[in-house]
């Protein structure tokens, strides 16, 4: 209770508001950025469109082109198609008989290669991007903190060489070899390469108790792969600040005290050494939503990186811009959530005003 | 005597002397610098070292496992030798037998002429470290392929040292680069401060905001095809040095923050030294070795990166090779079943990753010489 009252002293919530307000010209910025990014690639969806029509012996005359630029509205401006872009972001009535009638094809979050609304695509694998990543995230953590901890209570010691040798591997080996390997080990000794997040079986019925076990099977390679990519850095600066706080006066006057060495340990130099961890938690979230990019591609993971991959090779741009957008707005609530719990945890960035 | 002679040099030794006396006790760093300068050299003398040239190919040898090298032939020790190989299809199922040749031997031999190149791009040569010659009953056409061949009978070998030169350079050339534009931005943000500080944190917290690698893919995305690899090289070199910056910039500005109220810089000031002059002479030689630290953290991520684009078909593309490219050959489960040898260039991409990080270890270590 006096925990709950505390958080919703005066200062915390203007700490919050001011955090939120912040976020608007971020995101704002986010959005020019990735705007112009899809805008780079020479040609547009109507030309890439156009030479797949010619390489099937289809001729397009110019005047086509044209109308069919004029009618995704790529013949604007740069500056007009970006302010049409985040209008439509924001709001666009997409349930209205009127919407339906006159905009299917008019729509500046529309998907050119999947035929309809780009949100609609993105919403598809929302829900199982976040939940693979939520559920990779929380393995990282909960095998990277007790190895770190082991690893600066036992300085220079061989379980401490063990695991960084560990920890330095799972970084040094590229993500998607790392994932065949594993394929091929799987397959050689199961029988089955275990590929992609859902069997035939799942992917009629959904995913219910009694299928959930085959589902975490296959999870297990996926978490492997992208989770042994981020543990290292995670127990690398856990590590260095753990040792940091271990050598710091107050250890000496608690152990003076007979304070017993683990309730130093936990309670006094983890909860310091924790600080730095939770405002790196929207570093790790932006890792993992990279690599899990490239792994779902090689292991047909049913996830947004595979749709990111085909969407920029057909120059699908809204579709592209929609996913990157999207993990961008994921990465920076991560961020925003990691600053909140960080003030709550460290009272003194509260006045201080910056977070990280 | 000779203690206090040892504790004087400590004091008047510079900076950079303490920080190289510290580097060299790391014992995990020196093997690494060693191995990096290996690798590097290498890879610049890569025509000569590797027997074959980057397009060269033998159908023969399509997807071969690395070549047998003998020395004993017939009951007499002859030196090191190859033999030619033989393929065999079996008729009713097509499944393909090799098999070697043992009618004739093939010395190696050194310093032979081959495929012609050009020594640092401008002296013309066609030496090559080794290769093979003629069989001992005057036959042709057998190969040396120390790691096997390709998918076309091209050597992984030479397409490795070759590959060297792209896979090590652009991670590289990014780093210097995102060096000095961190610098020059992380310092007028740090030492300005108010609007201009706001603005280019803004921006900085946006860029590491947007997940890297859906960025790269998305910038990747934009490389014109059909461009030449000296085009192709400085597109990736830039998209990695725009990504890599505000990592820098972020050091430098902390640095600044921390450093620019100090007594030293006042003094400087009210002397009338300009600003230029005060950050560049008076801040940034304070905090270079950091610097340079975090410059030698980021290759490792860099190399990775460019590895997976590559194999992703959105770096380097063929004809230009690098090491993301070759590994596009071990893309399924079969290709590395049938053909477990083209792994072989994650060796090399996973020893010059691990050396850099044991390299930047040290050096952070080495840092701090005062401490």
């Amino acid at each position: 209770m006096e925990a709950l009252k505390n958080f919703f002293r005066k200062d915390l919530v203007q700490y919050i508001i001011k955090r939120i307000l912040m976020f608007i010209p971020t995101l704002l910025l986010i959005s020019i950025l990735v705007f112009f990014v899809i805008q780079l690639p020479p040609g547009d969806y109507v030309s890439a469109h156009i030479s797949a029509l010619a390489s099937e012996g289809e001729l397009v005359d110019a005047d086509y082109a044209a109308s069919m630029r004029a009618d995704y509205g790529l013949d604007l401006p740069v500056w007009q198609q970006y302010i049409k872009w985040v209008k439509d972001i924001i709001w666009t009535p997409t349930d209205t008989p009127y919407y339906r009638l006159y905009h299917s094809h008019h729509n500046w979050k529309f998907s050119f290669a999947y035929g309809r609304d780009v949100w609609s695509v993105i919403n598809d694998r929302l829900g199982i991007t976040i939940g693979v990543t939520a559920i990779i995230m929380l393995f990282q953590y909960l095998v990277s903190l007790p190895i770190a901890v082991y690893a600066s209570t036992h300085q220079y010691s061989v379980g401490d060489y063990i695991s960084s040798i560990i920890g330095f591997i799972g970084t040094a080996i590229p993500n998607f070899i790392l994932a065949i390997v594993l394929m091929y080990l799987s397959y050689k000794w199961t029988g089955s390469a275990n590929v992609g997040l859902f069997s035939q079986e799942m992917l009629l019925n959904g995913v219910h108790l009694y299928n959930f076990g085959e589902f975490l099977k296959r999870m297990i390679i996926p978490i492997i792969v992208i989770g042994t990519s981020g543990t290292c850095g995670i127990i690398r600066s856990v590590r260095a600040q753990m040792l940091d706080e271990v050598a710091r006066q107050y250890v000496l006057t608690a152990r003076a005290k007979g304070v017993s060495e683990g309730k130093i340990v936990m309670k006094y130099c983890f909860r310091a050494a924790m600080n730095p961890t939770v405002s790196g938690l929207g570093g790790v979230l932006s890792s993992l939503f990279s690599g899990s990019t490239v792994t779902a591609m090689v292991l047909n993971m049913q996830i947004q990186g595979p749709v990111l991959y085909k969407a920029l090779q057909s120059q699908d741009m809204y579709l592209a811009g929609g996913i990157v957008m999207v993990q961008a707005i994921l990465v920076v609530v991560g961020i925003l959530l990691s600053d909140i719990a960080l003030a709550f945890l460290d009272p003194r960035i509260r006045y201080s005003g910056g977070g990280r | 005597m000779a203690k206090k002679k040892s504790k004087e040099d400590y004091y008047l030794a510079s900076q950079w002397t303490l920080m190289a006396r510290k580097l060299k006790k790391h014992k995990l760093a020196r093997v690494s610098f060693l191995i990096l300068a290996i690798l590097y050299i290498a890879a610049l003398f890569a025509d000569f070292l590797a027997p074959y040239g980057l397009e060269e190919f033998d159908g023969l040898y399509k997807n071969t496992a690395p070549t047998n090298i003998y020395s004993v032939y017939e009951g007499e020790n002859i030196g090191p030798y190859v033999l030619k190989i033989t393929k065999s299809i079996n008729k009713t199922d097509f499944t393909v037998t090799i098999g070697e040749d043992l009618s004739e031997y093939y010395k190696i031999k050194f310093f032979v002429h081959g495929t012609p190149y050009k020594i640092l791009g401008f002296i013309p040569c066609d030496l090559h470290l080794f290769g093979v010659g003629e069989g001992s009953k005057g036959g042709t056409g057998a190969k040396i392929f120390l790691f096997g061949a390709d998918s076309l009978g091209r050597d992984i070998f030479s397409r490795v040292l070759l590959g060297a030169r792209i896979s090590l350079t652009i991670p590289f050339a990014s780093a210097i680069i995102s060096f000095f534009l961190g610098i020059l931005i992380g310092s007028i943000s740090g030492y300005f401060g108010g609007v201009t500080d706001i603005i280019i944190q803004r921006i900085i917290e946006v860029i590491g905001a947007v997940p890297q690698i859906p960025l790269w893919m998305a910038l990747s995305a934009a490389i014109p095809p059909g461009i030449s690899t000296i085009k192709m090289y400085f597109y990736m070199t830039l998209i990695l040095s725009f990504i890599n910056w505000t990592g820098m910039a972020r050091v430098v500005r902390g640095k600044f923050l921390s450093l620019k109220n100090e007594d030293y810089v006042m003094a400087a000031r009210i002397s009338g030294v300009s600003t230029w002059k005060i950050i560049w002479k008076h801040l940034v030689p304070g905090f270079m070795s950091y610097l340079i630290v975090s410059m030698t953290l980021g290759i490792p991520g860099s190399i990775v990166g460019e590895t997976s684009m590559s194999y992703l078909g959105l770096g380097i593309k063929s004809p230009a090779t690098s090491w993301g490219v070759l590994l596009q050959e071990a893309s399924s489960v079969t290709d590395i079943a049938s053909h477990p040898h083209k792994l072989i260039p994650i060796i090399f991409v996973t020893i010059t990753v691990l050396a850099y990080n044991f390299l930047g270890d040290g050096l952070r270590d080495a840092a701090d010489p005062y401490k």
